[in-house]
């Protein structure tokens, strides 16, 4: 059995973040099923939000607003007051660190405009903000590489929990196979977000919803499931992400006609609108049959930016215009369509990082969640850009500290080593031995087809109950599912076999929640009921395991300073 | 219909690895990884490789097509169709293998470790940002875009002959530390950078270069902490003793005099590679700017006579 003090599951900004907080005093692992600096949050291109005032005078008071209306009013804007206010002190860390930001002439950090945020409130390295972020983390980790532990290419199964106590987690090495407890005092998941179990995603292959089944299967709910954010400009047909930067930086949408359609939509923020409003509308105009020739196609051109100012702030969106799709921005738009981006719900947690299990706030002592795998919830029904890398280092950080204040109370628990083992050795049995017929590639293929057909940017009952029926159907075409690599030696195929069963769970999670809420709100938009309703469904919905069936509840919205008002922009 | 001609491995079934055939339709606008992901979803489960972000961000997945290192899903596959049909795919080099394309980066890991890759700050912290000039970030934007993705360690010609070479990825890492302005170790750098194994064993090939994805560009790197540490006079080691004999040399007689030059000195065979290196030299002998001319190709000895003056005027 291997033991350390905490454990950190998952390495992106929330994982590395919260190492940081704890390895002067404790024994700290991080664990990532891809090397650390590989994780997802290097994709993130836009920036990370902070009321710095760099550019214009800005205040916390304005970066609340923004992300209370932005998130539709679903957000627990206790927990908001206390995010956007330690906004600025994360963002010196972070450059104090080393990390490198675009600068403005008197050499402060440099900050541009985001839908959603009222001033220009994004910090940005040119149009790498995550990757840099990551390397700077990364940097730091290596610095402290005698108190914390990497253990790159391990991949955690399940949880282990002991009453109302959480005790370390079941994990595997996937370069050898070879399957471990790891004994823990606390638990921090920061395994990010799911958007693979659609099939047009901004997401990389690692997320795969691991993090939030393996908290479900251990009798947690998961908050506000049914709100996933879809992105107005993924790559068409692939979507790779063109980030919402290349707006920020006065990029237009066409549509096929060549009208900048979003003066119908949202005359006053135009392309700058948040992202659910600007999705819905790049998708009825896709779906009036205004997209580009006819397809699913909408454009976004940079053209009049001119290359110097492209090859300054977006460089990298150029190059991936190129590679991918062999269209240089400077000369043609960009041929994109929405694409589901961010996992608005998640594990509960309170501000302080600890996981929760329903409306009162009981505490998972012991087990913490910090980054786009918890919900706090800070984005409530529509994360702005921006406020994602934000959350992941904010609460990354906070949930490093509760932790290490949590540690010095209690020591390790028993754990039950060969019974938690033995659950996971058996998994892994099963999947080598079902000698079934299906083809798990099928099964993937066709539960992300349904999602973003039926579960993507419009949604209603009858199409979500196609959705939750034919996710059932996969789920036992999975139990007949057909391996060929048996070896243990880096079996790649396992871990995307344990990872589609965990999207399978998640892909019925969120269609039961969104069949569940009967209203339209932030990125959840049922056009059988395309309004929102205060009275009905101002609360976050809690979907628990039980008897192998749903179960939905709710808990209240926390409202401090910013009643509901209708949300124009 | 497409050849895959894909060297497998896996210690597990036969310690020696092989090559295996695969027939793919490439789909309009595929990558290969997308091709890559086809063969391991629709034709053998096992093919194993590294992939993650499938958007040339998080350098999962490099590897050897034809040959030469590349990320898998930054590329066209029909642009790598080789011979009317087929595509060899290998895993990276100077590193072992674990699985098929799946190679050990622990030595790639390590010399990241060994340069001391974290910033070490001149001043304390103060109360909001450190400042730093567009113009300061300039010139560690270009490093600062590394994905470690090991492309250019695995195609670099002196990590074949000499595994103590710290290698491109190490060293352009350095280079983002050296020329930071927040940094407060460029001696101690520059010094530990000089020693056997660092920036002076680089053969200035440019391979890293061609092979990386990004602006990193390894060896444009290497020549700005050559020039940063004849800057800072660290000169007491063969490769910088080599660069100034060699300027010197090209001063006198606008050509290159072999007889001055310290015959110890190890890697250089590259000739174009030392040009290149012209400017270090002179910046270390004039610390000057260097007058454009020199970047262009030098024929005449007059030319080079004329080159020096300027730069003696300056
Ligand atoms: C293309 C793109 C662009 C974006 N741009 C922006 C932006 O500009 N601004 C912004 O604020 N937000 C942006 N976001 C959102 C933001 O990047 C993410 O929400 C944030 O980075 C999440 O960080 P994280 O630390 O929670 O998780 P991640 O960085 O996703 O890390 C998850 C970690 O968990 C590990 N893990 C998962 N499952 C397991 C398992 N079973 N075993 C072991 N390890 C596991 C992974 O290996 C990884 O290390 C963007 C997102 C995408 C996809
Ligand atoms: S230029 Fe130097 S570092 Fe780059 S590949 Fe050649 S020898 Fe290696
Ligand atoms: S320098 Fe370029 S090729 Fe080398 S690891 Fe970095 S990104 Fe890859
Ligand atoms: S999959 Fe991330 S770089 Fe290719």
């Amino acid at each position: 059995m291997i033991k350390h003090d905490v454990v950190i599951v998952g390495s992106g900004l929330a994982g590395m973040r919260a190492a940081l907080e704890m390895c002067k005093d404790l024994d700290v692992a991080i664990l990532s099923k891809v090397y650390p600096s590989r994780s997802h949050s290097g994709a993130a291109q836009g920036g990370i939000a902070a009321a710095l005032g760099n550019s214009e005078p800005d205040s916390w008071e304005e970066h609340l607003y923004d992300t209370v209306k932005g998130g539709d009013f679903l957000n627990d804007q206790d927990a908001v007051e206390e995010y956007v206010k330690a906004a600025p002190d994360v963002i010196y860390e972070l450059e104090h660190f080393g990390c490198v930001f675009s600068r403005t002439p008197d050499g402060k950090i440099a900050q541009r405009s985001f839908g959603g945020h009222s001033k220009p409130r994004a910090c940005f390295s040119a149009d790498r903000t995550g990757h840099t972020i990551l390397h700077a983390l990364h940097e730091q980790l290596l610095k402290h590489s005698k108190s914390i532990k990497i253990y790159s290419e391990w991949y955690m199964h399940s949880l282990i929990l002991d009453g109302d106590r959480c005790n370390g987690v079941v994990v595997s090495d996937i370069r050898t196979g070879a399957v471990e407890v790891m004994q823990a005092r606390a638990v921090i998941f920061a395994t990010g977000g799911y958007g693979r179990v659609f099939n047009i995603t901004s997401n990389a292959f690692a997320g795969t919803a691991d993090g939030v089944m393996a908290a479900f299967r251990a009798g947690i709910p998961l908050e506000d499931a049914e709100f996933v954010q879809y992105h107005p400009s993924g790559l068409y047909r692939q979507g790779i992400l063109f980030s919402e930067a290349a707006r920020g930086e006065g990029g237009y949408l066409l549509n096929g006609e060549g009208d900048r359609f979003m003066e119908q939509y949202a005359p006053a923020r135009m392309e700058l609108a948040p992202r659910d409003i600007v999705a819905r509308a790049a998708q009825s105009e896709m779906d009036a049959g205004r997209g580009v020739d006819g397809k699913d196609i909408i454009h976004l051109d940079l053209r009049h930016l001119g290359e110097a100012r492209i090859m300054e702030r977006l460089p990298q969106i150029r190059q991936l215009g190129i590679d991918f799709i062999g269209v240089d921005c400077v000369k043609d738009p960009l041929p994109i369509q929405p694409t589901a981006h961010y996992s608005m719900g998640g594990i509960p947690t309170d501000k302080t990082g600890h996981v929760i299990t329903d409306e009162q706030g009981t505490r998972v002592n012991g087990f913490f969640a910090a980054g786009e795998c918890a919900c706090v919830s800070v984005h409530g029904a529509n994360r702005l850009g921006t406020n994602s890398l934000l959350d992941a280092v904010v609460f990354g950080e906070l949930a490093g500290r509760s932790a290490l204040a949590y540690v010095n109370t209690v020591g390790h628990a028993k754990v039950n080593e060969s019974h938690e083992k033995t659950k996971v050795l058996e998994q892994f049995e099963n999947i080598f031995q079902q000698n079934g017929s299906e083809s798990y590639n099928d099964i993937r293929d066709e539960m992300k087809t349904v999602m973003t057909e039926n579960c993507g940017v419009f949604r209603d009952e009858d199409r979500l109950k196609v959705c939750i029926d034919t996710i059932q159907k996969l789920r036992e075409r999975y139990e007949r599912g057909k391996v060929t690599d048996k070896g243990k030696v880096f079996n790649s195929e396992i871990y995307e076999i344990i990872e589609l069963g965990n999207m399978l769970g998640m892909a019925e999670i969120i269609a039961t929640a969104a069949l569940a809420r009967q209203e339209s709100r932030g990125g959840h938009f049922r056009t059988d009921y395309p309004k929102r309703d205060d009275e009905n469904f101002l609360k976050h919905s809690l979907t628990y395991p039980k008897d192998g069936e749903l179960e939905i509840k709710y808990k209240p919205v926390v409202i401090t300073k910013h009643q509901p008002a209708e949300r124009t922009y | 219909m497409a050849t895959f001609r894909i060297k497998r491995y896996n210690p597990e079934k036969q310690p020696e690895p092989y090559y295996e055939e695969f027939q793919l339709d490439i789909p309009q606008g595929a990558t290969l990884l997308d091709c890559m992901n086809q063969i391991k979803w629709t034709l053998d489960g096992s093919f194993t490789y590294r992939m993650s972000c499938r958007s040339a961000i998080c350098g999962s997945c490099a590897v050897k097509a034809n040959g030469h290192a590349l990320l898998a899903c930054q590329r066209q596959a029909s642009h790598l169709v080789k011979n009317g049909d087929t595509i060899v795919l290998e895993p990276l080099g100077n590193m072992k293998p674990i699985k098929d394309l799946v190679v050990d980066f622990k030595p790639f890991w390590d010399k990241i470790d060994k340069i001391k890759p974290y910033l070490q700050p001149k001043t304390r912290a103060p109360e909001k940002e450190r400042l730093q000039s567009p113009e300061q970030f300039k010139r560690i934007d270009d490093s600062s875009t590394c994905i470690m993705c090991g492309s250019c360690y695995s195609d670099c010609n002196v990590l074949e002959v000499n595994d103590k070479f710290l290698g491109p990825a190490a060293l352009a890492k350095a280079q983002r530390f050296v020329e930071d302005s927040r940094d407060g170790k460029t001696h101690e750098r520059v010094k530990e950078l000089s020693k056997p194994g660092g920036i002076w064993d680089c053969t200035h090939c440019a391979e890293c270069v061609e092979r990386c994805p990004k602006p990193a560009r390894p060896f444009d790197r290497i020549k700005e902490v050559m020039t940063v540490a004849l800057e800072e006079r660290v000169t007491n080691n063969t490769g910088a003793r080599h660069a100034i004999s060699f300027t010197k040399s090209i001063k006198s007689s606008g050509r290159l005099n072999e007889n001055t030059l310290p015959v110890e000195s190890v890697g250089y065979f590259n000739v174009k590679g030392l040009f290149d290196l012209l400017p270090v030299g002179l910046r270390m002998l004039f610390k000057g700017k260097i007058p454009p001319i020199l970047h262009k190709s030098i024929d005449d000895v007059d030319d080079v006579k004329r080159i020096f003056m300027e730069a003696d005027k300056e």
